[in-house]
C-alpha cells in the first residue's frame, strides 16, 4: 500500500472524484451544455454574409424588380395574403402596387425590415430606370474577435465557471448534511479543513479539464481568437472558480435542505446570469446600477477574460477587476468558516 | 459551559491511577437543554473498562444527547463528562483517534463502494487496523465491491459499523445499531457486538429494544426524561418487581359493570403474587412461583364469576422493568 492511501486529504479528494464521474448529469451539464450553448448562440447569431430578405409584392412585375436584387428573394402575393405573411414574420416587407406609385408595408422597428426597405426601393427605382449619380464600390471586413461569438464564448466561460463551482459546492454539501454524513465525519478524527480542501482540489483538476475542453472547441469550431497570455487567462479561470467556490461554501454553509439550498443558488446566481454581461455588454444598464453590476464577481470575471481574449489585455492592467475576484473569494470563504454548520 | 460539579469531580481519585484502570467513561451532574426542553437532567453514570453497557428508554429519553454528550458532538450545559480519562476540551483529538462511533441514521454516499468508503475512514485514523480486516469482522467480503446504495438495511449497519472500528477503538459508541432493521438482520448484528465484546472493547449502546438490551448489556441504565430511573445488570432489574414471571388476563362480560368488577384483593392474596396493574383492561401480575399461583388464580376469578378471554405468562423483561417503573409502556410514544 502507498503512502497515499493513508493520507486523508488524498482520500477525501479522491471521493469527491468518484462521486462527480458517477454522476452522469453532473458530466452533461458541466462540460457539455455550455458546448451546445456555444454552438446554439454561434448558429443564432453567425454573420451571415448573404443575408437574403424575404419579401413580398402584389404584382408580378413589381416581383421581378425585387428578385433581381441579390439581398432579397421575393414572391407574389395578394394583399390580404402578403399582409398576414407579414403578420406572422414570414415576410419582412410587403410591396403594394399602388395606383400613384408603390406602397411599402413593414415594421420601422425592425431592422431587418428597414433594410429590406431600402433594398426593395432601390431594386424597384432601378429597374424604373434610375441610375446611380456617384459610383460605388464595396470592401468587406470579417474580422474574427469581432463577431457575437466571440464576445459570448468569454461570457458563457464565465457563467460555466460560475455554475459548476457554486453547483459541485452546494449540492454535495447538502446533501452530505442532510444525510448526516457531516456529523459523522466530525465525529472522526478527519481534519475539518481537509474536508472543504478536498472540495477546493477536486474542483481545480475539474477546472482545467472543463476549461481546455470548452476553450479548444470554441478555438476550433469557432476560430475565437486568445489574444492575451494563456497563462493569465488561466489564472483568471482559476480565481473566478475560487471565488465562486467560496460563495458556494457559503451557500452551503447552513442550508439543512436541498429545497433551501436551491432557493438560495437562485438568489445568488440570477441576478448575475441577467446583469453580468454573459450575452450582451453590462454597459447597456443604466448608470445608476452600474457600480452595483461592477462589483459582481462574475461581471469582473468575464470583463477580465474579454479584456484577455479578445483584447489581449495583461492582467497587470486588470487589477480592479482581480480585486474583486479576490475580495469574492475571501469575504465569502471568512464568513462561511464562521457560521458553518456541521450538522 | 459549565466546569462541573466540584464534590463530583474529587470523587474521581488519584489523576495517575486512570491512564491505566480508570472508567472508560464518567458523567458527572450532566444537563442538557434544547429551547425549552430539558434532553438530559442531571445525570450521573460510570462505565468501567471492558464493560458493554446499555441505555435504554422509549424515544424521547434522552439517550441519542447523551451519547452525543460522550461523543464530544454536543457540549453539555452542565457537569462533566471524561472518556477514557479525558476531556472534549482539551483531549479531543486525542480522544477521536482512540473511540469508534456509529451514529443514528448516517447515510454513507450511496455511489461509494464498500471499499472506498472504509478506506476514506481508515485514512483518518494514526493506527487502527486495515481495511480488509474491517470488511471480514462485519462480514461485508461479497459486498466489498458493491455500492452503498445497493446494500440493505442490515448491511449499511454492518458498514456504519466497520468505519466504526477501522480506528481500532477502545471504546465504542454504537446509537441505537438495530433500529429498522429486520429480526434477522438484528441477530447479526447482535453476533458481531458479542464479538466486540470477546475482544474486550469497552461498548456503550443505545436501545429502546428490551431483548437487545437483555442479549448484549452486561449492565443497563433505563432513561426517562433526561434521568436514569434504574441501573444494573439487566437480571437485577427484573428482580426489582419481585416476580420473575408476568400473568396477563382479560376478562369478558364485563362491559356492562365497568373493569371494577374484578376484584382484585383475593388476587393479591394469593401467595406469589407480587403486584397487580391493568392497562387498557388487560390486567397484569408479576408473579413468582408460577406454576403454584396460576391455578389458583384461575380459582380466584372463577370464584368471581368471570370469564377469561385472555391469558398468557411470559418471563418478567426489562420492557415489565419499564412498565413497571413509569406506568407507561415503552412505545407509547
Amino acid at each position: 500500500m502507498s503512502k497515499l492511501e493513508f493520507s486523508s486529504l488524498y482520500q477525501l479528494t479522491m471521493v469527491r472524484f468518484r462521486l462527480f464521474l458517477r454522476e452522469p448529469e453532473a458530466i452533461f451539464w458541466i462540460f457539455f451544455f455550455p458546448i451546445l450553448l456555444a454552438v446554439g448562440l454561434g448558429i443564432a447569431f453567425r454573420n451571415r454574409p448573404a443575408d437574403v430578405l424575404q419579401v413580398g409584392a402584389t404584382t408580378a412585375q413589381l416581383t421581378q424588380a425585387l428578385a433581381a436584387d441579390k439581398g432579397l428573394t421575393a414572391e407574389t402575393l395578394s394583399e390580404a395574403d402578403g399582409t398576414h405573411a407579414l403578420a406572422t414574420g414570414r415576410i419582412l416587407l410587403l410591396a403594394i402596387q399602388r395606383p400613384d406609385g408603390v406602397a411599402y408595408k413593414y415594421d420601422d422597428t425592425n431592422p431587418d425590415a428597414r433594410t429590406a426597405r431600402l433594398l426593395a426601393d432601390r431594386a424597384i427605382q432601378t429597374a424604373a430606370g434610375r441610375r446611380d449619380a456617384v459610383q460605388a464600390g464595396n470592401e468587406l471586413v470579417h474580422e474574427t474577435g469581432a463577431r457575437y461569438i466571440d464576445f459570448v464564448v468569454p461570457g458563457l466561460l464565465g457563467m460555466n465557471l460560475m455554475g459548476s463551482a457554486i453547483w459541485g459546492m452546494v449540492f454535495p454539501m447538502v446533501e452530505a448534511r442532510q444525510k448526516k454524513l457531516l456529523k459523522r465525519l466530525v465525529a472522526s478524527p478527519m481534519p475539518k479543513w481537509q474536508y472543504l480542501a478536498s472540495y477546493l482540489l477536486s474542483r481545480l483538476a475539474m477546472l482545467i479539464i472543463e476549461v481546455a475542453f470548452f476553450l479548444s472547441f470554441a478555438r476550433l469550431a469557432f476560430g475565437v481568437p486568445f489574444r492575451g497570455s494563456l497563462w493569465q487567462l488561466c489564472l483568471l479561470c482559476l480565481l473566478t472558480s475560487l471565488a465562486f467556490s467560496a460563495l458556494g461554501l457559503l451557500v452551503s454553509s447552513r442550508a439543512k435542505t436541498m429545497e433551501a439550498a436551491s432557493g438560495l443558488m437562485n438568489l445568488v446566481m440570477l441576478p448575475m446570469w441577467i446583469l453580468s454581461g454573459v450575452f450582451f455588454s453590462a454597459s447597456r444598464f443604466p448608470a445608476v446600477i452600474q457600480p452595483v453590476v461592477r462589483a459582481l464577481p462574475l461581471t469582473a470575471a468575464i470583463e477580465a477574460m474579454r479584456g484577455n481574449m479578445l483584447q489581449g489585455i495583461g492582467i497587470t492592467h486588470m487589477m480592479v477587476q482581480v480585486g474583486i475576484l479576490v475580495a469574492w473569494f475571501f469575504v465569502p470563504f471568512g464568513v462561511s468558516l464562521q457560521i458553518f454548520r456541521w450538522r | 459551559m459549565g466546569e462541573g460539579t466540584g464534590s463530583a469531580v474529587a470523587e474521581l481519585g488519584s489523576r495517575a491511577g486512570e491512564q491505566a484502570d480508570g472508567p472508560s467513561l464518567l458523567l458527572r451532574g450532566v444537563r442538557k437543554a434544547f429551547a425549552d426542553v430539558q434532553a438530559v437532567d442531571g445525570l450521573d453514570l460510570e462505565v468501567p473498562r471492558g464493560e458493554c453497557f446499555g441505555l435504554l428508554g422509549p424515544n424521547g429519553a434522552g439517550k441519542t444527547t447523551t451519547i452525543e454528550m460522550c461523543e464530544g458532538l454536543t457540549a453539555p450545559d452542565q457537569g462533566t463528562v471524561e472518556v477514557l480519562g479525558l476531556n472534549w476540551h482539551n483531549g479531543a483529538d486525542a480522544l477521536r483517534q482512540r473511540i469508534g462511533i456509529q451514529l443514528q441514521e448516517t447515510q454513507f454516499p450511496d455511489k461509494l463502494t464498500v471499499e472506498e468508503t472504509l478506506r476514506m475512514f481508515r485514512s483518518f485514523f494514526k493506527r487502527g487496523i486495515s481495511v480488509e480486516e474491517s470488511i471480514r469482522t462485519a462480514q461485508l467480503e461479497e459486498k466489498r465491491k458493491s455500492r452503498v446504495g445497493g446494500l440493505s438495511g442490515g448491511q449499511k449497519q454492518r458498514l456504519a459499523m466497520a468505519c466504526a472500528l477501522v480506528g481500532d477503538p477502545e471504546l465504542l459508541f454504537l446509537d441505537e445499531p438495530t433500529t429498522g432493521l429486520d429480526p434477522q438482520a438484528r441477530r447479526h448484528l447482535w453476533d458481531l457486538v458479542d464479538g466486540l465484546k470477546q475482544a474486550g472493547r469497552t461498548i456503550i449502546l443505545t436501545t429502546h429494544y428490551m431483548d437487545e438490551a437483555e442479549r448484549l448489556c452486561d449492565r443497563v441504565a433505563i432513561m426517562d426524561h433526561g434521568k436514569v430511573i434504574a441501573l444494573g445488570t439487566p437480571q437485577q432489574l427484573i428482580g426489582t418487581i419481585g416476580g420473575e414471571d408476568i400473568v396477563e388476563f382479560a376478562v369478558s362480560g364485563i362491559e356492562a359493570t365497568g373493569h371494577g368488577s374484578v376484584d382484585v384483593a383475593p388476587l393479591l392474596a394469593i401467595p406469589g403474587v407480587q403486584s397487580h396493574r391493568v392497562d387498557a383492561g388487560l390486567h397484569q401480575l408479576s408473579v413468582s412461583e408460577l406454576h403454584l399461583a396460576v391455578p389458583r388464580i384461575f380459582a380466584a376469578l372463577n370464584q368471581q364469576g368471570l370469564h377469561l378471554s385472555e391469558f398468557r405468562t411470559h418471563s418478567a423483561t426489562l420492557e415489565d422493568v419499564f412498565v413497571r417503573m413509569t406506568g407507561r409502556n415503552l412505545r407509547d410514544e
